[in-house]
């Protein structure tokens, strides 16, 4: 008789890295960037830092509201955007802001939402659900478009995204186990930052890795490095086309930090140190990236300036557009809530308006 | 045809699934076992896995997925098996489905059809027989179905279908079999957002909606022995819903009596009286009365049918507005 019937949650998840935190070249992977890639990664990781910065002092000078920090998880954030084609969809949350940019939505789509506004359009042929803040809630709907795809016969692949927090939300549990059960193309990706705002990852789940979930719901799961660019957009790539190729999903946990406050509105120092802080700093994604092709001679001098520069410019012509427009009214509201009011709501509508108008809040010359 | 309210359910999603290729029908149970009520039988059989299909047990992700095939330019029609399981649904119902159009500055819909049985003295289980339609009333972006005949259920399910907002369609479980009636072949559709005359009458207003339409029309011929005349509105369409029937109504009439079997506190009762008495206070010539469930939980089977209102309870209020 065995000592125990119980078995051991034991399962093997090896954290995938093909650069070390020096920039040392630690393995080749078929599908990991190429040349030119690996230049759109490093561009869209320095893209992601001036954008954090930016955003944050927009938010401090009061011209954007409360808004989620993403310095230190650039890799993670570019590595899945560049893995995915254009019409792929991404279903993520505040916290895949630059996945989002990196993929194709306009910096002014998020602008506007920040500004306290509608997002307006994203552009022609983007795939992707707006940008969620209930957590966890996305999840489901990724497994649902990836279904329409198949059903449709479509060969677009729809990445879920969410962060550790958000593996312990029962729309996880039902968004994964949807995916797994109807095999559709769709993949799940976790950015593991450690920390839902003061909750340690510790504290979400007893399980040893987030990648070991997959196991729960048939599907292959991978553990990677989510500081190692490289290795993100090559497990993402391997997943992607994977799921394309009718397979059915998968589960990426990328292990990575949130070096920013949960968002502007969060002081870190009640439930961190700074020593772990400041320990984490030492492992830059964008530093770590930068050493690798300087080792293997992908570096041009004065990249990183000339990057930032474009990013500058980029966000100062974004930011410029988006305050020229305050695009909320009271009737963008009521039109927005339905697309077939009832006669009643159309009613309601009027009157709302001719109070405010009484009132002197609307036609205000 | 010949059909009950269960299966002139079922005809309407045939009749979508067979003149719409984005229509897909999903939920625990209503492939090969064809729904727990029969509402989905044959289905499957008849249109293929593709389009008829079950889930796992989890009701949030069958509206969470329902979210993700909308938005992807397909239309589900969700079954939750049982009222009282929505809320589970809840969040993914108020928080996305309702609000997937003014996030995206109206660039995606969450066009779909959310079904499921509701209301009580059927002898059910716990959490079986609630009626949560003010829950979802108080959700502005989800439209509130509630039929009350064959040719309504199938009319109206129809119309729930081609509407570009997500709908909430409770079916009255009571009432599924117990009626029978000849619906129109093929397609049609009864509007959302408007209400019906079901009695014309001069004394008093019943207002109702799902199976107490049925109960109030009953009360209604009761009392006509006694020399009252009741004016039965069938709401249809409980949110957004027709007020302006409902007021050229108790205008004519000058009294109103508001049933339904949820519960009473903040239910549709307290915000039809309270446009009644905003909109109409000078033509009432007594308070507004409600005739509802209780403030408690559903309760246990052996007290439900004191819990529901009946005839009794309907013709009780009727004389108390026309005491006045």
């Amino acid at each position: 008789m065995p000592e125990s019937f119980l078995r051991p949650p034991k399962a093997e998840f090896p954290l995938v890295r093909l650069v070390g935190e020096d920039g040392t070249r630690l393995g080749h992977s078929p599908t990991e960037p190429d040349a030119e890639t690996q230049t759109q990664l490093f561009r869209w990781m320095v893209f992601g830092r001036v954008f954090d910065q930016r955003m944050i002092s927009l938010q401090r000078q009061g011209r954007i509201g409360t808004i989620g920090t993403i310095r230190g998880q650039e890799a993670s954030a570019a590595g899945l955007a560049l893995a995915m084609r254009r019409t792929d969809w991404l279903v993520g949350s505040y916290r895949e802001l630059l996945a989002y940019v990196a993929h194709g939505v306009a910096i002014e789509n998020v602008l506007n939402l920040y500004r306290g506004g509608v997002p307006g359009p994203f552009p022609e042929g983007v795939g992707a659900m707006p940008v969620q803040i209930v957590i966890g809630t996305q999840l489901p709907h990724a497994a649902g478009a990836a279904l329409a795809a198949k059903l449709r016969g479509s060969d677009d692949v729809v990445v879920g995204c969410c962060g550790d927090g958000a593996t312990s939300e029962g729309d996880f549990h039902e968004g994964l186990n949807f995916a797994g059960a109807h095999k559709v193309p769709a993949v799940f990706f976790v950015q593991n930052n450690g920390w839902a705002i003061s909750v340690p990852r510790g504290r979400q789940t007893a399980s040893e890795t987030i990648a070991e979930k997959a196991w729960g719901y048939g599907m292959p799961g991978v553990l990677v490095d989510g500081n190692d660019a490289l290795a993100v957009y090559a497990v993402a790539k391997e997943a992607i086309d994977r799921a394309r190729a009718g397979e059915g999903p998968a589960l990426i946990e990328a292990l990575t930090y949130r070096v920013g406050p949960h968002t502007t509105s969060d002081d870190p120092r009640r439930y961190r140190s700074d020593d772990e802080v400041a320990q984490h700093e030492k492992d830059d994604p964008i530093v770590r990236l930068r050493l690798l092709m300087e080792k293997e001679g992908a570096y041009e001098e004065g990249m990183q300036e000339r990057f930032e520069e474009e990013a500058r410019a980029a966000m100062s012509l974004a930011i410029e557009r988006a305050e020229a427009v305050a695009n909320v009214t009271p009737e963008t509201i009521f039109d927005l809530t339905w697309a077939a009011p009832t006669p009643s709501v159309l009613r309601d509508r009027q009157r709302t308006l001719e109070d405010l108008k009484e009132i002197g809040e609307v036609g205000k010359e | 045809m010949k059909a009950n309210i269960v299966e002139a359910i079922q005809d309407a999603m045939r009749v979508a699934l067979a003149r719409d290729k984005e229509v897909v029908v999903l939920g625990e149970d209503v492939g090969r076992n064809g729904g727990v009520f029969r509402a989905t039988d044959g289905l499957q059989a008849e249109f293929g896995e593709d389009r008829v299909f079950d889930t796992p047990l989890a009701e949030s992700s069958i509206v969470g997925v329902g979210v993700g095939l909308a938005a992807y330019g397909m239309h589900p029609i969700c079954e939750i098996q049982f009222g009282g399981f929505l809320y589970i649904t809840m969040n993914q119902i108020a928080s996305q489905a309702a609000r997937l159009r003014m996030r995206t500055g109206g660039q995606m819909r969450a066009g779909m059809v959310i079904r499921a049985p509701y209301g009580g003295n059927v002898r059910t289980p716990d959490l079986h027989s609630d009626s949560l339609e003010a829950l979802l009333a108080h959700t502005p972006g989800v439209k509130v179905v509630m039929p009350s005949t064959p040719y309504n259920a199938k009319g109206l399910l129809l119309a729930a279908v081609d509407d570009p907002d997500p709908v909430v369609f409770l079916e009255p479980m009571r009432i599924y079999r117990g009626l029978r009636a000849e619906i129109p072949d093929g397609h049609y559709e009864v509007a959302l957002g408007e209400a019906r005359i079901a009695r014309e009458g001069q004394d008093v207003t019943l207002v109702a909606y799902g199976a107490e339409v049925q109960t109030s029309l009953e009360a209604a011929e009761q009392l006509s022995a006694e020399g009252i005349s009741c004016e039965v509105v069938d709401l249809q369409t409980v949110s957004p819903y027709d007020r302006e029937t409902v007021l050229a109504s108790v205008e004519k009439t000058g009294r109103a009596v508001v049933v339904h079997e949820a519960v009473r506190q903040a239910g549709m009762g307290a915000e039809i009286a309270a446009v009644i008495q905003e909109q109409a206070f000078y033509s009432l010539a007594a308070p507004v009365q409600r005739v509802t469930g209780w403030n408690t939980p559903f309760p246990f089977v052996q007290a439900e049918h004191l819990y529901v209102p009946g005839a009794a309870h309907i013709a009780q209020s009727v004389r108390r507005a026309l005491q006045d």
